[in-house]
């Protein structure tokens, strides 16, 4: 590293320093990964060894059944089928969710951006405004409002829910964005003869694709991870996997099974990181190829 | 081709008058400059031809049709921007026939087209490639591709050189003015750059806070300013402004006063005949630098004067060279050849060809 960059002074102090650096930053490494560390050995633990064995030592003899348990035949409540079918309603539910409310900003920032009309403005701070407001504060109206559309309970209830509640958010991202486009490139494609969807569908969105990227991550991952609307929504059989992982924790009975929560857990926390994981890598490609100033 | 027709054209901002009721007839296969300082309107201008803004009130003709209410794509007019505006995400190919798919028009004609485009411009290897991988020169010829191909009936170009460096923007302004002597197109064309609007126009509107100050060809522009902000504005270095007054000395004569004396600039008969009303009364002279040089650099037969200045500055260019003195108070600049041996801080003999000078009324800044 000393060949390339900025010049650094030498000395014996200046040694110190880095040292003393690195050691902060590993601390710091060290207190975040532990968690991870602690629930993936404990998943891969028998029982009897979470009982008898220190809780951060590492398991003597790694076997999967718990893993195993905690997809398919874990109790959530009375039924005893694991998470499985709930992380499916989850996917059922997040994939729409994410996909409309992402769609529905893209238009939303284009339409504010650049066909400005009167309002925009107004009607841009009042959108901003739904992204400050605080889930249980919506918990009420959204029941009413959901018990009126005959959705009470199912998952494409929860899907609108999650959509309506997204759009804040994602209409302020792909705003910001396209606020950023140049307006010649909107006046060119007019002149082209090009109309509002055209220009939205063949040039507009194609530019936006880190845009998009992002806000897919932060909406699957909000909406993955939901509880509160979650649990408030659903009932039993069309609950998301954050609700029924606090069910396999919480009522558990008799023994508590650490080694199946813990995997059960894991299991549920894995899609985000594997969106994280696949478009975020997506994104850092996006960002450096294909921007063109003005 | 047709022609562009602009009635009474105003356009307002919320409350802010923008275009403060424009008339301007181009005529088919004309190339008019708007030129004008940041803010004149002059842009605003082009997108109320363009369709990109719509009028407040009065008449824009395009050819025989009131395009009033005609959309930006039904104008047949094709417009080249400041920042190129190319389509990021597609190829120099893709931004070129962009226009001609969303018309709808056959595929084979579309790649002569492309094909005849590209020949014209040079661009024929670039056309895999996309706008980030362009320089900006290349980029240029990109975006008049991209005009060029709808074979419009008016080109619009809004400060499409702006962006480029010195040398290359030198270049394209050539390049321009060939394509439009071998194309023939009625074409507006914004700048800021008063160089440019004399070297590719056929005729100059020069615009001022929404107002066309003046309009008609670039000689005209440059040798018979109507006002001070025209003169001013237009030439580099600009026009030398000096106060005076008439006075009767042999003849009409502005004189000057300042530190160094007064100096009495004798009119030629032509402008003397139009000021001898206003013996006595404040005058401004107009004086252009190339107007001012060393003795015996004029055509034999016009009237010059000679007047001595001290020199504050010399400011060799390399074909010319400037010399900075001070004329009535107010800094003024003359240019001599090369090899003129001048000192600064000593009096120079100056040689003023008074047959180009001009006389504006300092109350309004016309030309008298």
């Amino acid at each position: 590293m000393s060949e390339s960059g900025i010049v650094r002074r030498r000395s014996a102090g200046h040694t110190l320093l880095r040292i003393l650096l690195f050691a902060v930053l590993g601390l710091f490494c060290f207190v975040y990964l532990m968690p991870l560390v602690v629930m993936i050995s404990t998943s891969l633990k028998s029982l009897a060894e979470i009982r008898t064995g220190s809780f951060i030592s590492l398991p003597k003899e790694v076997t999967f059944d718990a893993w195993g348990k905690a997809w398919s035949t874990a109790c959530v409540g009375v039924r005893c089928n694991g998470i499985e079918p709930y992380m499916w309603n989850s996917v059922v539910m997040v994939v729409p969710a994410v996909l409309i409310s992402t769609f529905l900003g893209a238009i939303n920032g284009y339409a504010l951006t650049k066909w400005r009309f009167r309002g925009a403005n107004t009607i841009f701070s009042l959108m901003l405004f739904g992204a400050f407001i605080p889930f249980q504060v919506v918990l009420l109206p959204m029941a009413r409002t959901l018990g009126y559309f005959g959705l009470a309970g199912s998952t494409y209830g929860l899907i609108l829910v999650h959509t309506v509640y997204g759009l804040a958010f994602t209409t302020l991202f792909f705003r910001n964005f396209f606020v950023s486009v140049s307006d010649g490139i909107v006046q060119a494609a007019k002149i082209d003869g090009a109309g509002f969807f055209p220009i939205f569908f063949k040039l507009m969105l194609p530019m936006a694709v880190p845009t998009i990227v992002v806000t897919v991550i932060w909406q699957f991952t909000n909406i993955w991870n939901d509880f509160l609307f979650g649990i408030a929504f659903t009932v039993g059989d069309s609950n998301p996997a954050t609700v029924a992982l606090n069910n396999i924790v919480a009522s558990s009975t008799g023994v508590k099974e650490y080694n199946v929560d813990m995997a059960a857990a894991i299991i549920a926390g894995l899609p985000t990181l594997l969106v994280y994981v696949v478009a975020g890598n997506y994104f850092v490609r996006g960002l450096s190829a294909g921007a063109v100033k003005g | 081709m047709a022609a562009v027709k602009l009635d009474k054209v105003w356009k307002k901002f919320g409350q802010n008058d923008v275009i403060k009721g424009i008339d301007l007839e181009i005529e088919s296969g004309e190339f008019v400059v708007l030129v004008g300082p940041s803010g004149c309107g002059k842009s605003t201008l082009l997108n109320l031809i363009a369709g990109l803004e719509t009028l407040t009130s009065g008449d824009i003709q395009i050819g025989k049709q009131r395009v009033n209410d005609v959309p930006p794509k039904d104008r047949n007019i094709a417009m080249v921007f400041q920042s190129y505006a190319l389509y990021p995400t597609k190829s120099v190919h893709k931004n070129i026939t962009f226009g001609m798919e969303t018309r709808n028009i056959p595929r084979d004609e579309q790649e002569r087209a492309v094909g005849e485009v590209t020949q014209l411009l040079h661009i024929e290897q670039l056309l895999e490639r996309k706008p980030g991988q362009l320089s900006g020169g290349q980029r240029q010829r990109v975006a008049m591709g991209r005009a060029l191909v709808r074979k419009p009936d008016v080109f619009l170009f809004d400060e499409p050189l702006s962006n480029l460096d010195a040398k290359l923007r030198i270049e394209m302004r050539t390049e321009i003015k060939k394509l439009h002597q071998r194309l023939g197109k009625t074409t507006v064309y914004v700048t800021h750059d008063q160089v440019e609007a004399m070297t590719l126009a056929s005729r100059i509107a020069v615009m001022d806070n929404g107002h066309i100050r003046q309009y008609g060809p670039p000689s005209e522009i440059y040798e018979d300013p109507t006002d001070l902000f025209v003169a001013s504005f237009m030439g580099s270095p600009s026009m030398n402004i000096v106060r005076g007054r008439l006075v009767e000395n042999g003849g009409v004569t502005v004189r000057v006063t300042d530190e160094e004396g007064s100096i009495d600039f004798p009119l030629p008969a032509e402008a003397a005949g139009k000021v001898t009303g206003r013996i006595g009364q404040e005058v401004v002279l107009g004086l252009r630098p190339e107007i001012i040089t060393h003795p015996g650099a004029h055509a034999a037969g016009s009237n010059v004067f000679m007047f001595k200045r001290t020199v504050d500055v010399i400011e060799p260019t390399g074909p010319d060279t400037m010399l900075v003195f001070t004329l009535g108070g107010s800094e003024a600049i003359g240019r001599v050849r090369p090899d003129e041996v001048v000192e600064a801080g000593k009096p120079y003999g100056f040689q003023v060809n008074m047959d180009k000078a001009k006389v504006f009324d300092p109350e309004s800044g016309k030309s008298l």
